[in-house]
């Protein structure tokens, strides 16, 4: 079996002495980060700018008017943008957290057990990619319609869950993380299935699962196609789906952009935030899965 | 190896493993194939409105054949969004895969500088959402804020490379840590050798890292179609700023037009299974190609 050796991260030994800089590689690198920094920076400089300034003052001069700014923005039909931020919160959390814990046992059991229907029950759950989200998301309104559930928290919820890549990923993790020997021998000492699971794989998977959880959250976080469909009541509304509806209203309203400047730069900070925190998990999990395909 | 007392463990595991995967294949059958099953059905229906169409009973649901196909396919405003999103698609993965392989490779480069920060920053825009990326693009755009001057950004003309270059900001950085983290699995020894030999550090990205590369470009080419064949949220989003998008700019947005503004399920459910069709078709192609190498059914 192929899946008998810790994987170990392919380290590579940097030279300790100075290399020559490479201009081209270093230049080129540069600049797509300059593009891609570009609109972000800008963003947070306008959401500094009064109503006046927007239109006035030049594009990276930072303006006066960030208190105010986020005053009106929380005032807004009395602090609704909070609550699509909480909301947001609860579907990426909830929703990470649930899809995390399916994907993991799910992946495990596809590649730590031989069973008839294994490999049908892979490529269904795997098929699962490339269906695309449109067939899936207006019957889905339809069908949490017709049980009642239709603009509710569960019918954002409960549609993310199942998500073929982090069983595909979850999958990988086991078959590299997890030595058969040593299920072997917990399987000799009279241990259940469950408590393999629990106490042998589970701390073996950590990695891989923070890994998922977070492509998970940010998946759910930025989808903007199935709230918009199931969701009519804007006091559950994700964030994507807010500020849609604040451009949709403001977007012939220039005194509306600093209220939607404001808010589309508030939207960034938290995602941004876990996003550089958690750096190694972004890296082990991508370089995890690169290794063995 | 298969041993004898491998197949009584996997006896004694029973049904276990069935067990395990409840949850998900019960997730499967409620959220993927029911709605599935169900477009489907509903892609075979139609509305019969009997006298006046008025009352209680004058509208029923009656089986259609392929009624809503022959009218999806044979859908001019349809496949007019067809070739939007397909010279859009062009664009968007001929960019974005290109700079992300670029991007990849100068990282993997011999004597590269600032290497952590570029890559940070290159991949930062995988944690923006498509709507708040297209709200500080659209701003960018409109002449009154834009800090390129004038430039009709969002013009007939231009519209479709300013909302390609949405898209192939927010989708290059994580293509390009796909490619690089492969890139990083390759043992040294291999450019080693080649340099011994004389090869350049570009004859070693040509000959030795792209080839390598192949599988992983190819299944991020196939993720890429199947997004871009779905383009929604960015021309959902821009519409607002701009008159130059129409309702049914994509495909996508038709469906969501005659399910929810139209209100005709039965054409939207056959538009979105020939979409399906389509991007099946188009992706179906490379997956051949992927399924043994990358998906690697051991």
């Amino acid at each position: 079996m192929a899946a008998t050796a810790l994987p170990r991260t392919r380290g590579h030994a940097r030279p300790s002495a100075r290399r020559p800089l490479g201009i081209v590689p270093t230049g080129v690198l540069v600049l797509g980060a300059i593009y891609t920094l570009f609109p972000v920076s800008w963003v947070v400089v306008a959401a500094t700018k009064s109503k006046a300034e927007l239109f006035s003052t030049s594009t990276f001069a930072p303006g006066t008017g960030l208190l105010s700014n986020l005053a009106d923005l929380f005032a807004y039909r009395d602090g609704v943008f909070w609550l699509w931020l909480l909301n947001t919160v609860l579907y990426a959390g909830g929703g990470a957290v649930l899809s995390t814990a399916v994907s993991t046992i799910s992946g495990y059991t596809l590649a730590k057990y031989s069973f008839p229907g294994r490999g049908l029950i892979f490529n269904l759950l795997i098929g699962g990619i490339l269906v695309p989200s449109v067939v899936l998301a207006i019957p889905q309104y339809l069908l949490f319609s017709k049980a009642g559930l239709a603009d509710t928290y569960w019918s954002v919820l409960l549609p993310q869950i199942l998500h073929p890549y982090s069983i595909y990923l979850a999958r990988i993790y086991s078959q590299a993380a997890i030595p058969g020997s040593l299920l072997e021998a917990g399987r000799l000492d009279g241990a259940g299935e469950w408590r393999l699971f629990r106490q042998v794989a589970l701390p073996l998977l950590t990695p891989g699962m923070a890994t998922i959880f977070l492509f998970q959250f940010v998946a759910i976080w930025n989808n903007f196609l199935l709230p918009f469909i199931m969701l009519g009541d804007d006091h559950r509304f994700p964030l994507t789906v807010g500020l849609y509806t604040l451009l949709a209203a403001g977007a012939n309203q220039p005194s509306l952009y600093n209220l939607i400047i404001t808010g589309t730069m508030l939207s960034l900070i938290p995602l941004i935030a876990l996003f550089l925190t958690m750096q190694r998990y972004w890296r082990t999990d991508l370089s995890g899965g690169a290794v063995k395909s | 190896m298969r041993s004898p007392k491998k197949g009584a463990r996997a006896g004694r595991a029973g049904a276990v493993p069935y067990l395990f995967l409840a949850p998900a294949m019960a997730l499967f059958a409620l959220f993927m194939a029911l709605p599935i099953g169900y477009t489907i059905y509903l892609s075979l229906r139609r509305t019969k409105v009997s006298g006046l169409g008025l009352g209680k009973g004058a509208r029923t649901e009656v089986f259609a054949g392929l009624a809503n196909y022959a009218a999806a396919v044979g859908d001019g405003e349809l496949w007019a969004g067809w070739l939007r999103v397909i010279a859009y698609g062009a664009l968007v993965l001929a960019l974005m895969l290109g700079l992300a392989l670029v991007f990849a490779l100068m990282l993997d480069a011999a004597h590269v500088r600032l290497a952590r920060l570029t890559r940070i920053s290159i991949f930062l825009p995988y944690a923006v959402p498509g709507v708040a990326a297209t709200l500080m693009w659209g701003f960018l755009y409109l002449p009154s804020l834009s800090p390129f001057g004038e430039h009709p950004f969002l013009s007939a003309d231009l519209v479709t490379f300013s909302m390609a270059n949405v898209a192939v900001w927010g989708g290059t950085g994580f293509n390009m840590l796909v490619l690089y983290t492969n890139l990083r699995a390759v043992p040294r020894e291999y450019y080693e050798a080649a340099r011994i030999d004389g090869a350049s550090e570009l004859g070693i990205a040509l000959r030795i890292k792209i080839p390598i590369l192949v599988p992983s470009i190819i299944l991020t080419t196939v993720f890429s179609v199947i997004a871009t064949v779905q383009v929604f949220t960015e021309p959902t989003t821009l519409r607002p700023l701009t008159n130059t998008i129409s309702s049914t700019w994509s495909p996508l947005m038709k469906v969501y037009r005659d399910a929810f503004v139209t209100g005709d399920l039965y054409s939207a459910a056959a538009t979105s299974m020939v979409i399906a069709g389509i991007s099946l078709v188009l992706s179906f192609g490379f997956l051949r190609v992927v399924k043994n190498r990358a998906f690697g059914e051991s």
